[in-house]
């Protein structure tokens, strides 16, 4: 009896946990354009992709993820690998000071990092601020992951090999960076959608050309809901979903 | 490592004893105005606002969250595909995750159009834009947080010591109270700080959800950097938050908890 009630009330919760999504990309296939079901249509797909502000938007999200998952990938990789080989508590504790900075606070403070740097280079907001923005708070997610990688890693396989007579450098690029490849590329995805997704950070460090694809939905979504929301956002949890388990399959090699 | 975060960070600091520019920026000389300013009661409401919000939210992941993980840690072989479907919503765009609340709570939204066909309501119910939706926005948002580290505390309860206390009398709900409860407090504890630090920061949830009136401290944060181009306070503001975030963190980490769990 007990035991039934709890599942009820899990049941709920996790009800919970899903419903909301679940709603929103039925009414993506929505007919009508108001939240009453009318029958299946892909009408809003069509739309969203003859919006010349979202595929604008998409572009730049691109370019930014793609770049901003790039370098804090080996950035990431070699802090991960250097934590390991020696570690530094201050390093470690940055790491996670970092994952729990509220969005804002990073934001802000890149900003002021910006509107100073820009004192003596003549730069203006832009992509690039967007992309450094994206590295600096993408590279605690690849450190992460890499350093559960290694914490399960031989230390005796690099110091074998340099037994052999490999150097340093061989050790580290022949046995264990294909070690850790698997890994590597989880940590990339992982950078991939974090980057791909982030709409606090980049509101603040974008120019006024550059709006990536969460501010376009925002901006959207502040006017007033058009179910070419629902169906850009039914997009997005798709192939959000779809790398997110391809990156859970590679950590777990 | 350090470039990307401690330069950003020390910007901020330097910037928060600085005095404000006539469009923005900071200027000479150098001053503690801006956390003078912090103490100004309408700040301090907001501080509160903020602090209550966020108890609120993470008091409700609790009470959703611990039956959750109770249930989970007692589901045998399914135990991974439930603990997946917790976090599968969480691996799905933050932005997107909030809007559907929007589309869900507006005035032409799900609810109101369902309770309206029905004749339930004859106007629709003002859903949005208050402290409710914000709570649920942030509840939604961050229970996988609270159910993680109470599931991997609950797992490791030995089940034995659930059979000794229902052998020596003990009524279900006193097993509870007396013994689960008590033996999961570690749990509890890290998984309520866990949901508190990013609901006490919280910028996207109160921004939308809560339309302007709910203004947190992340709200405060971000007027003060773009419209009121206040940017030393909105600096002291920030680090407030930081500290508290920090410091929050570091009693989770230095605790017997974080030894547990992590």
């Amino acid at each position: 009896m007990r035991q039934r009630g709890l599942a009820i009330y899990s049941a709920l919760a996790l009800a919970f946990l899903h419903a909301p999504l679940l709603v929103l990309v039925a009414f993506s296939f929505n007919e009508s354009r108001f939240t009453v079901w009318q029958g299946f249509s892909l009408r809003w797909y069509v739309a969203a992709m003859q919006d010349p502000q979202l595929i604008e938007g998409l572009v730049n999200s691109l370019i930014v993820a793609v770049f901003a998952a790039l370098i804090s990938t080996v950035i990431g990789t070699l802090a991960a690998y250097g934590m390991w080989r020696r570690s530094d508590t201050l390093l470690s504790g940055s790491l996670y000071l970092s994952l729990v900075t509220p969005e804002i606070v990073t934001g802000v403070s890149l900003l002021a990092l910006f509107q100073w740097a820009f004192r003596f280079l003549h730069l203006r907001l832009g992509l690039h601020t967007v992309i450094v923005a994206h590295v600096a708070f993408s590279i605690a997610y690849v450190t992460i992951v890499i350093a559960a990688r290694l914490r399960s890693y031989d230390h005796s396989l690099e110091e074998a090999a340099m037994d052999l007579g490999a150097s340093e450098w061989h050790a580290f690029s022949r046995v264990t960076l294909p070690v850790l490849a698997p890994a590597i590329a989880a940590a990339g995805l992982l950078a991939l959608v974090v980057s791909f997704d982030d709409y606090v950070i980049t509101s603040l460090v974008a120019g006024v050309d550059s709006q990536t694809l969460p501010m376009v939905i925002y901006a959207m979504a502040r006017k007033g809901v058009s179910p070419v929301v629902n169906a850009v956002s039914t997009l997005i949890v798709v192939s959000f979903g779809a790398i997110i388990l391809i990156s859970q399959r590679l950590q777990r090699e | 490592m350090a470039l990307f975060f401690a330069a950003p960070m020390a910007i901020v600091c330097a910037y928060s004893f600085l005095t404000r520019g006539d469009y923005g920026g900071v200027e000479r000389p150098w001053t503690i105005e801006s956390f003078a300013r912090l103490v100004d009661p309408l700040y301090l409401a907001i501080f509160w606002r903020s602090l209550w919000i966020g108890s609120a939210a993470t008091g409700l992941c609790v009470l959703l969250g611990f039956p959750l993980a109770l249930f989970i840690s007692r589901a045998g072989r399914f135990r991974n595909l439930y603990l997946q479907l917790v976090l599968l919503p969480f691996w799905t765009s933050f932005l997107v995750r909030t809007y559907a609340w929007l589309f869900i709570l507006r005035d032409t939204g799900l609810v109101n159009t369902a309770l309206q066909s029905f004749h339930i309501v004859g106007a629709p119910l003002p859903l949005l834009y208050n402290d409710g939706a914000v709570l649920v926005g942030l509840v939604y948002n961050f229970l996988p947080f609270f159910v993680l580290p109470m599931y991997a505390t609950l797992e490791r309860l030995d089940p034995a010591l659930m059979e000794a206390a229902a052998d020596l009398g003990a009524r279900p709900s006193a097993t509870l109270r007396r013994v689960i409860i008590p033996l999961s407090m570690p749990g509890i504890v890290a998984g309520s700080v866990l949901v508190f630090i990013p609901c006490l920061g919280a910028y996207l949830t109160p921004d939308l959800l809560g339309g302007g009136k709910t203004v947190m401290l992340g709200n405060l944060v971000q007027n003060q950097f773009t419209t009121a181009r206040d940017w030393p306070f909105g600096s002291a503001v920030s680090l407030v938050l930081m500290l508290a975030s920090a410091l929050l963190l570091a009693g989770l980490m230095r605790s017997r908890v974080a030894k547990e769990l992590l």
